[in-house]
């Protein structure tokens, strides 16, 4: 989109949420969450189910009354707010299109309630129109759009009146994967070109490492880790972070001391290297977690960095996957570990049974 | 061998019966309402026609019955007096019972209690309720007392036996007719709807305005139709508690049945009908009704 004035830094709030509480009868569904959304920020809230993504979005939106806590926009807070005020856009599951009105007058809904002249707006729902590739289609009615379709509008009718913040709650869920993937790009396009805050709730870690600057893993009411699709999966903080985000290996361990920020510990009589954002104490027992396309077998040609970490184990599972082979693995102590090595032809693979040595780098192996 | 020549192995057993049996089956559901079918055929539709018939071949086959309708001053006035009386109760349900029908569907632990209240005049029989309305409306009665005590009044007004008062009875009768419909459009509205309205800043008179009328009209337009029919045949009520010079359709009927001018009756009756029928007829072609009809009936 070359219009200026739809490019450029500030045009997005600043959220903050500050021990935000939500219990219905007997549940918490939030239970003290604080966070700093930056201005222009994509910020993606993902948890499993009935995690509480949902209910610290209609808090936003101000759909819902917070039990205790503080929401603030761009340092104002709004709670007491009606959410007719608040001037956010959003998008819903079920994309929320009145039934009886055309996608023109769906889209121009937000403009008619801010008395925008009817010219002025036919102009402005045009250009939505384009935003969302869908010019031509104003005059049908939402039950003549296919879901992918009905999508787009329901976003052209958030972002029409620009709001400086937009909401969404799993809008692709009920797509197809096709479709999902194609849309999720748009989206990524949509926030290149709009510059305002996004909020975005999803359970499918794979469109929240794509899609979002930064993710807030949620879990029980709970914020577990915010921070960058990197940071999560290179370094998280906490076993369900690891556990949640790609998959994890787990080993347990006893420290045994500190190297400058290395920890020290040991694994059934093996020596491992961590890294960890704190200072465990020497005896603590912990658990280190690793990905499993991270370990190597020590004596394979694709083992070029310098190995730290070394564990014997046996092969128990071989499955061959296309472009990679999965390997499940079992230490001396029994602990179950899955190796993902890149598959090729000039690479002998292993059998069921075979002892072999791991090896993998102390940078991807954390303290959790 | 190809697959669609080739009988399905259910199919080979039954062999040659196969048609006769797909006809069977085919008369299953008739079957099962012939019962009922036979029963309103003999007992209901059969005397309706026999008594239409009268009005067209007594004493011999003649238009003349429905000719002499148009110079019947007493029938002209009759009809204006069924009609009006219809529109002003059909209108009046619809303001009464817009706001409670909106009012049972946002209840939430109230819900029940609120329906039971709705649904209490269903389960007492128009004669008694009209009784009441005599008693409440009368010279003595519970209003002109009320109004006496409140100082509104000096002496008390003459209420039962006026147009107003066949109305307000009506209207009360009728009440449960026009909120059902309506509350049943009004609970299909997806509440998602309401939240993005107010999200994209419409304050709740503007969702109002905008998103729960709309879509609400249908259930209108149910309940609107349903009322208005049924009060063109009202015939207790107005006989009991409405002014002795204030005839409905359905009131001359019975007088003319009474005096044994079955002719005439007859062809009031048919008039009555076909007014009915006329509007319910007229009023399918109006958007979103058709559908009211069907939803109204869940
Ligand atoms: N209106 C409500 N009344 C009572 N409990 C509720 C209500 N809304 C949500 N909850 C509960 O609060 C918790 C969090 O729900 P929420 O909808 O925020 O989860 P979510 O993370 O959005 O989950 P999902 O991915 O399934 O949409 C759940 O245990 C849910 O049962
Ligand atoms: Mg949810």
């Amino acid at each position: 989109m070359g219009e200026a004035g739809m490019n450029g830094a500030g045009r997005g709030a600043s959220v903050t949420l500050a021990d935000l509480e939500k219990r219905y009868d007997r549940v918490n569904a939030v239970d003290g969450v604080s966070l700093d959304i930056r201005s222009g920020e994509f910020l993606t809230l993902l948890g499993p189910s009935g995690s509480g993504k949902t209910s610290t979005l209609m808090m936003i939106a101000g759909f819902e009354m917070p039990t205790a806590g503080d929401i603030e926009i761009d340092g104002k807070s709004v709670v007491a707010m009606p959410p007719y005020r608040r001037n956010i856009g959003m998008v819903f599951q079920n994309y929320a299109l009145f039934p009886h009105l055309t996608v023109e007058e769906n889209i121009g809904f937000p403009l008619k309630q801010r008395g925008v002249p009817k010219a002025e707006r036919a102009k402005l729902v045009a250009e939505a129109l384009e935003l969302v590739h869908l010019p031509g289609y104003g005059a049908r009615y939402p039950r003549q759009l296919s879901g992918g379709q009905q999508q787009r509008v329901a976003v052209a009718r958030a972002v029409v009146f620009k709001p400086r913040l937009l909401l969404m709650d799993e809008p692709l869920g009920a797509l197809d994967k096709q479709l999902r993937e194609n849309l999720q790009l748009e989206m990524r396009r949509l926030h290149a070109d709009l510059g305002i805050t996004f909020i975005y709730v999803t359970h499918d870690q794979e469109e929240a490492l794509t899609m979002s600057d930064r993710i807030a893993v949620m879990n029980d009411g709970k914020v577990a880790q915010v921070g960058s699709p990197e940071d999560l999966y290179d370094r998280p903080t906490d076993r369900f972070v690891a556990g949640f985000i790609g998959e994890s290996n787990f080993l347990p361990a006893i420290v045994r001391g500190m190297e400058d920020d290395i920890v020290v510990a040991e694994c059934n009589g093996t020596t491992i290297r961590a890294v960890c954002p704190g200072r465990p104490a020497t005896g603590d027992k912990v658990t280190l977690t690793t990905r499993p396309e991270r370990l190597r077998f020590t004596d394979s040609a694709w083992n070029a960095t310098p190995p730290q970490n070394r564990l014997s184990v046996t092969v128990t599972e071989a499955v061959f996957a296309g472009e990679r082979c999965r390997y499940m693995l079992q230490a001396g102590d029994g602990t179950s570990l899955v190796l993902k090595e890149p598959s090729s032809a000039a690479i002998q693979r292993r059998a069921i049974g075979e002892r072999a040595e791991i090896s993998w780098s102390v940078a991807d192996t954390i303290l959790v | 061998m190809s697959e669609i020549t080739q009988p399905s192995p259910i199919a080979v057993p039954l062999g040659a019966p196969r048609p006769l049996l797909l006809n069977w089956r085919r008369y299953v559901p008739l079957l099962l309402v012939a019962p009922l079918l036979i029963y309103m055929l003999v007992l209901y539709a059969l005397p309706v026609l026999a008594m239409l018939l009268r009005s067209l071949n007594d004493p011999t086959w003649t238009l003349s019955h429905y000719a002499a309708l148009f110079e019947d001053v007493v029938f002209m006035k009759t009809f204006w007096i069924t009609f009006n009386t219809s529109i002003t109760v059909t209108l009046g349900c619809l303001i009464l019972g817009y706001p409670v029908a909106l009012g049972l569907v946002r209840a939430k632990t109230m819900a029940p209690l609120i329906l039971v209240i709705i649904l209490l005049p269903f389960w007492t029989s128009v004669l008694v309720r009209s009784y009441a309305w005599m008693v409440l409306l009368g010279r003595h009665g519970l209003v002109n007392e009320g109004l006496i005590a409140l100082g509104m009044i000096d002496r008390p007004i003459r209420i039962l036996n006026t147009p107003l008062a066949t109305q307000i009875a009506m209207i009360h009768i009728l009440l449960p007719y026009m909120i059902l419909p309506i509350a049943n459009a009004l609970r299909q509205i997806d509440p998602s709807l309401i939240r993005a309205a107010s999200g994209l800043g419409a304050t709740p008179f503007m969702t109002f305005r905008q998103v729960i009328l709309p879509l609400s009209m249908s259930g209108v337009a149910a309940g609107t139709l349903l009322t208005f029919v049924l009060a063109l045949g009202f015939y207790i009520t107005p006989a009991m508690v409405g002014g002795p010079r204030d005839i409905t359709l359905s009131m001359l009927i019975a007088q003319q049945v009474d005096q044994l001018n079955w002719a005439y009756a007859a062809t009031l009756s048919a008039v009555l009908l076909a007014t009915a029928l006329a509007i319910l007829a007229a009023a399918r072609h109006l958007p979103g009704v058709g559908n009211a009809f069907k939803t109204s009936m869940r």
